[in-house]
């Protein structure tokens, strides 16, 4: 064999094998609109379910509005809510995606290439949090639709969608876990619905003061809901104050344990 | 390099591999010398995707020393994989990516920059007939171009050496052919090939050397005409008009052995002599019909290892299956 091997380590060109993943990821999105459909059928639909359905009752309990509220004061209350709903509904869609991917002869093809291997996963979670701006935009222009208004200004909109971009990051990355833990598609689009189901044990549709004992201490010590409270004060104009450090603090945490353990998961060569 | 012999590409010694309780390669040990082409052949279950993974970094063996390219596949796998191109068995291409699309993530893999990547991925899509089916999704392709798509993609990183694992199970005949013109291309451009096949005639077309797999060992290794000539099996037949004609040609060949019932005789085939003696002897109006049949697969079996060349063990079948993902 010649000798000409180049000396950089392929992890030099991790950034960029990232992104040809992340191009591969969103190509396959853009061949399956239905996909993208799907990601903001679903926070829309609990929008509207929500609003209309409970909206009424649900307004004239919330604490702090004089004479309670109105179904448009609930809308408000619940957009946070909402919002990290379709991050975790994209984050779902990932593992799946995962598990799809690894069953196909093309990532066999990859871990015989002198690639950064971690792109693999990268491209995952990159594209994950690429559609989790779209739908977050889209759900919010429903929202607004429908009357949401937000009395915060741009600043607080701009740590409010960065704090979305670290949650989509920080769900992704576990996602992805969870889809190359799981023996099959079926599995992994099982697996992830806790993340679906957390956010109605926490303060996003009704605050956690009118909770039973045991489920309301659950629900304030959830990761989701200073995550929602942060999104609350953020868009209302209000200070988020520690909420925000400890929403910060969860999502690097589970970035960090998704990561190390997709990682784990994915560079071990297979005994079998 | 290092502390094996100069010019060979691929050198295994004593590789084992078991799956629980079940031993897959027993102790195997090739040599493939750089810019040759050597087939493993086997039934299914008898261990070629396993020495072939192992081989490509995607498995690791239990025993046994490995060296690809030089390189120890254990401690220098990225090294390995810097050498290689890998066409397994099961088609490595992305369906929802179109020919071309396909080709371009494997050049910005490969780290190929755009100019260079534009002209490499033209040449290849025009060399292996997909230039016309290059802007349409992958999902459509016919088997034949998928398979092609498949070794266009394992090439354009211009690998020393290539694994291809059963790269024509399920092709038509003509599928196959195009696909066996496109690695003698490759050869004469001096690349390595260790290929796995079923069939002896795939072997037999591209292979210089051949090591029969069986039960996780190699019971047989020679060029394609060597192997052949240890298997009885191959033999002409020629079918007579009449009995007395077919009684007088029988009587002057005494290795033939002759049919009456129906008017055949059939005479072990061991090459162009024995073939121009025989044919000598028939006069064209007193034959019906003259059939020759090589030896196959399974007289390469039945000859080298007492048993037909089937299955041997739908449990190592499903594990060699499930070593791929």
């Amino acid at each position: 064999m010649s000798t000409q091997q180049m000396a950089r380590p392929a992890t030099g060109y991790v950034v960029r094998d990232s992104l040809t993943m992340v191009r591969r990821n969103l190509l396959h999105w853009l061949r399956y609109p239905s996909l993208a459909i799907m990601l903001v059928v679903q926070p829309i639909a609990f929008l509207l379910l929500f609003v209309y359905v409970f909206g009424g009752t649900l307004g004239a309990g919330l604490p702090g509005v004089p004479g309670g509220g109105d179904r448009g004061d609930y809308l408000v209350f619940i957009t946070p809510g909402i919002l990290v709903m379709a991050v975790a509904s994209v984050a779902l869609g990932t593992a799946i995606e995962v598990a799809l991917d690894m069953t196909g002869g093309i990532i066999a093809r990859f871990r015989t290439m002198d690639i950064a291997k971690v792109s693999v996963l990268t491209g995952h979670v990159l594209g994950a949090v690429v559609k989790t701006v779209f739908a977050v935009v889209v759900t919010l222009a429903f929202a607004v639709l429908l009357g949401y208004r937000s009395e915060a200004g741009p600043g607080g909109w701009i740590v409010a969608l960065a704090l979305l971009v670290l949650m989509a990051f920080a769900l992704t990355w576990l996602t992805v876990g969870l889809g190359l833990a799981a023996d099959s598609v079926e599995t992994a689009s099982n697996t992830p619905l806790f993340l679906v189901m957390l956010p109605f044990l926490s303060s996003a549709f009704v605050p956690t003061a009118a909770m039973p004992w045991g489920l309301r201490h659950f629900a304030e010590h959830q990761p989701f809901t200073p995550m929602i409270d942060s999104l609350r004060a953020l868009t209302s104009g209000a200070e988020a104050g520690w909420d925000l450090w400890l929403a910060i603090g969860w999502c690097v945490l589970i970035a960090v344990v998704g990561y190390l353990w997709s990682k784990r998961l994915f560079t071990r060569v297979p005994t079998k | 390099m290092l502390s094996m012999s100069r010019d060979a590409a691929i050198s295994v010694t004593g590789l084992q591999k078991r799956y629980g309780d079940h031993e897959v390669l027993t102790g195997v040990d090739l040599e493939v010398p750089e810019g040759s082409v050597y087939a493993l052949l086997g039934p299914n279950g008898a261990g070629k995707t396993t020495v072939v993974n192992i081989c490509s970094t995607l498995l690791t063996a239990d025993a046994g020393e490995v060296r690809v390219a030089g390189y120890d596949v254990r401690t220098h796998a990225d090294q390995v994989r810097r050498s290689i191109g890998m066409t397994g068995q099961f088609s490595a291409i992305d369906e929802f990516h179109t020919g071309r699309e396909n080709l371009k993530l494997m050049a910005d893999l490969n780290h190929l920059d755009r100019g260079r990547a534009r002209t490499v991925i033209d040449e290849l899509l025009e060399r292996f007939e997909l230039a016309g089916a290059a802007g349409r999704r992958a999902q459509t392709y016919s088997g034949g171009m998928k398979r092609r798509l498949d070794l266009a993609m394992t090439l354009i990183g211009s690998p020393r050496l290539i694994f291809l694992d059963e790269p024509t199970t399920g092709l038509d005949p003509r599928a196959r052919r195009e696909l066996w013109q496109i690695v003698r291309e490759q050869v004469a451009d001096g690349v390595t090939v260790l290929l796995t096949t079923q069939y002896l005639d795939e072997a037999d077309q591209l292979a210089h050397r051949v090591g029969v797999l069986d039960a996780g060992r190699i019971v047989a290794e020679g060029s394609p005409a060597e192997l052949k000539s240890r298997v009885p099996g191959g033999h002409v037949e020629v079918r007579f008009t009449d009995l007395a004609r077919l009684a007088e040609v029988a009587a002057v060949l005494p290795e033939a052995t002759a049919d009456a019932e129906s008017l055949t005789l059939r005479m072990p085939n061991d090459g162009v002599a024995s073939l121009r003696r025989l044919l000598d002897r028939l006069d064209d109006d007193a034959v019906a019909g003259l059939t020759v049949r090589s030896a196959d697969l399974d007289d390469v079996f039945l000859a080298l290892t007492g048993h037909a060349a089937e299955t041997q063990d739908a449990a190592r079948d499903e594990n060699e299956m499930e070593s791929v993902r």
